[in-house]
């Protein structure tokens, strides 16, 4: 594996305005690590690589005009198959959209372009980001690169396992109730969810509209910043985007990087331990707090009883909102279109396409939705789950009235076989325990690497939440620690991964 | 809480616009059964003082000013489309037999 492959996208940055190397050479360099480990790995459903060339090209003779368009200009990047790329196949991991080509480009994915970063492809995930494994992929599971008989997180985990086994440096992920956070801890990565309404959601095939926020998935909290800067900021295109100017929040990686914490308020979530915790990623978590108390950090534990019924509130909050957003899935339009025989008519057409368009997971939640949306249920179901939103948003409010930052693992365990929660809904919801309140509340959340667990040798994650528009704490914090790490580790944790077999 | 019939998944499923095989029923109804189960748990968390959240930050209406944007072209808005005639999206008929 090449140095280039190994560098930060900070360190590849530098290297492109110093002249060591050209965007064309780096764009190359990874395109050649995919095509030695994706193959095992599953991490793209697609590879660009005459666009990327192409784009990186570009770069280069931009570069060479004294015109770059900011630090990241040429550094690759991957973009999880939930976004809209124009020209580029979009399938969102579904039958139902296999081989749409876009007409027109998600602002995220304007947003790169416009900075400069080459697109290396799409990364998989569960289909319509509906999972925490990807395996409800239909295109087939991403294998996470620590262990190639393990899940790689979802839904994002196409996402995670690119910049996990260096064929990417930089990818794009969305967040509904964990998509980024969980596929971070559970690969060794860095993955942050914005506060809702930070990035655009123009051209994010819609899981949960009032849930869903596209982020950073790198392998350092400072490139995470990074692209933070680049795809955040207010698009009219949104009613939802946030119109403020934001903080650099490269500047608060950096300023985090020092390692110093003193003056910081840190709440350990009371609820969020216990029964199904797994004692190696408890124990790594303590030994984290520990580590923030010695930088400086003051620690207290925080109570959000809410939390306890956050689980249940989102599995019928987001079936609500798919349900209503995949009926525009109809076979008339774009898409899938499957005609059963004789002379049937557009609804018998869009019973079988549907049928014959989603897998599992989707039907299962398109159904969950309907029901907790029908007359009936509606009251008992999904508006008390409105209702509880609100009691989770009070404790979050409660809780930083204290606390700068709230702290918890990321996920409950590393990472499990593939397979073995597949047909086990339930078990595989609990997934998403920890990650699931920061969506219902609109808070910003990160996952940094935090050590191996004892049991397994699998990574697990640590968790920072900040109050919704202080995306930059998460940033400081998660970058302190990930500095007190290092000094502790002797380097990153993805040092420890084995290698990848490479054909 | 009520258990989910089988019944029950196959009338969502024609609501839901997906023709659903015996064997997916099957397959199906008892795994809602205990997704339902589990989050029949919020009942009665939250007393009628507390009001529903639809979205987590307050939200006002966003307007833009009245003037022409570039938009798709027709080509391009059919780009995707399974069937097209004479320029437009063409469909299956919506009328059923007995109408």
């Amino acid at each position: 594996m090449s140095e280039i492959t190994r560098s930060t996208a900070a360190t590849l940055a530098e290297g492109l305005a110093a002249g060591d190397h050209t965007s064309v050479q780096l764009t190359e360099a990874h395109l050649d690590r995919i095509d030695a480990v994706d193959g095992a790995v599953h991490a793209f459903l697609q590879v660009d690589r005459d666009g990327a060339l192409a784009d990186a090209a570009e770069s280069d003779a931009r570069r060479a005009r004294g015109e770059a368009r900011g630090p990241l200009d040429g550094v690759p990047i991957a973009v999880k198959d939930v976004l809209a790329t124009k020209g580029l196949a979009t399938t969102c991991g579904s039958k139902i959209l296999e081989g749409w080509i876009p007409p027109y480009d998600a602002t995220v994915v304007s947003r790169l372009r416009e900075a400069g970063l080459p697109i290396l492809g799409k990364t998989n995930m569960d289909e319509f980001a509906m999972g925490s494994s990807t395996e409800h992929s239909a295109y087939g599971p991403t294998r996470n690169p620590w262990d190639l008989d393990r899940i790689p997180g979802g839904s994002g985990g196409g996402s995670a396992a690119a910049v996990a086994a260096f064929e990417a440096p930089l990818a794009i992920g969305t967040d509904t109730g964990g998509s980024i956070r969980q596929p971070g801890a559970v690969t060794g990565t860095v993955g942050v969810k914005p506060t809702y309404g930070g990035v655009s959601r123009y051209g994010l095939v819609a899981l949960a509209n009032s849930l869903d926020q596209a982020g950073p998935v790198t392998r350092t909290v400072l490139d995470a910043a990074m692209l933070h800067d680049v795809i955040g900021g207010h698009d009219p295109r949104d009613s939802t985007s946030i119109q403020q100017e934001w903080p650099s929040f490269t500047e608060a990686a950096r300023a985090g990087s020092v390692g110093d914490m003193s003056g910081v308020k840190v709440g350990v979530i009371t609820e969020l331990a216990g029964e199904g915790w797994q004692a190696g990623v408890m124990a790594r978590f303590q030994e984290s707090v520990d580590l923030l108390v010695r930088a400086g950090a003051e620690v207290v534990e925080v109570s959000c009883p809410s939390f306890v019924h956050a689980l249940a509130t989102y599995y019928l909050i987001l079936p609500a909102e798919a349900s209503s957003n995949l009926a525009k899935f109809d076979a008339m339009r774009y898409g899938l279109r499957v005609t059963p025989d004789g002379d049937p008519s557009a609804e018998e057409v869009m019973r079988a396409t549907r049928d014959a368009g989603f897998g599992d997971e989707v039907k299962r939640r398109i159904i969950l939705g309907t029901y907790a949306l029908s007359s009936g249920y509606y009251d008992a179901y999904y508006g008390q789950a409105q209702k509880i939103r609100t009691l989770i948003s009070r404790d979050f409010d409660a809780a930083f009235a204290g606390v700068d930052v709230l702290v918890s693992p990321t996920a409950p365990t590393t990472a499990f076989r593939l397979g073995e929660k597949l047909d086990d809904p339930m078990a595989m919801y609990l997934n998403d325990l920890a990650t699931i309140p920061a969506n219902l509340a609109g808070v910003p959340g990160i996952s940094v690497p935090n050590g191996l667990a004892d049991e397994d040798g699998l990574p697990s994650g640590f968790q920072v939440l900040a109050p919704a528009l202080a995306d930059d704490r998460v940033y400081r914090v998660g970058a302190a620690l990930e500095a007190l790490h290092a000094d502790q580790w002797g380097g990153p944790l993805l040092d420890r991964a084995p290698g990848l077999e490479t054909k | 809480m009520p258990e989910i019939s089988r019944d029950e998944v196959a009338h969502l499923a024609m609501l839901a616009r997906i023709d659903l095989s015996d064997a997916e029923l099957d397959h199906l109804a008892p795994q809602l059964s205990v997704i339902l189960e589990s989050v029949a748990s919020i009942n009665g968390v939250a007393g009628d003082d507390v009001p529903p959240t639809s979205h987590a930050l307050p939200l006002t209406n966003v307007f833009r000013e009245d003037v022409v944007v570039p938009g798709l072209t027709a080509e391009e808005a059919l780009s995707g489309a399974p069937a097209v005639e004479d320029q437009r999206f063409s469909v299956p008929r919506i009328l059923g037999e007995e109408a």
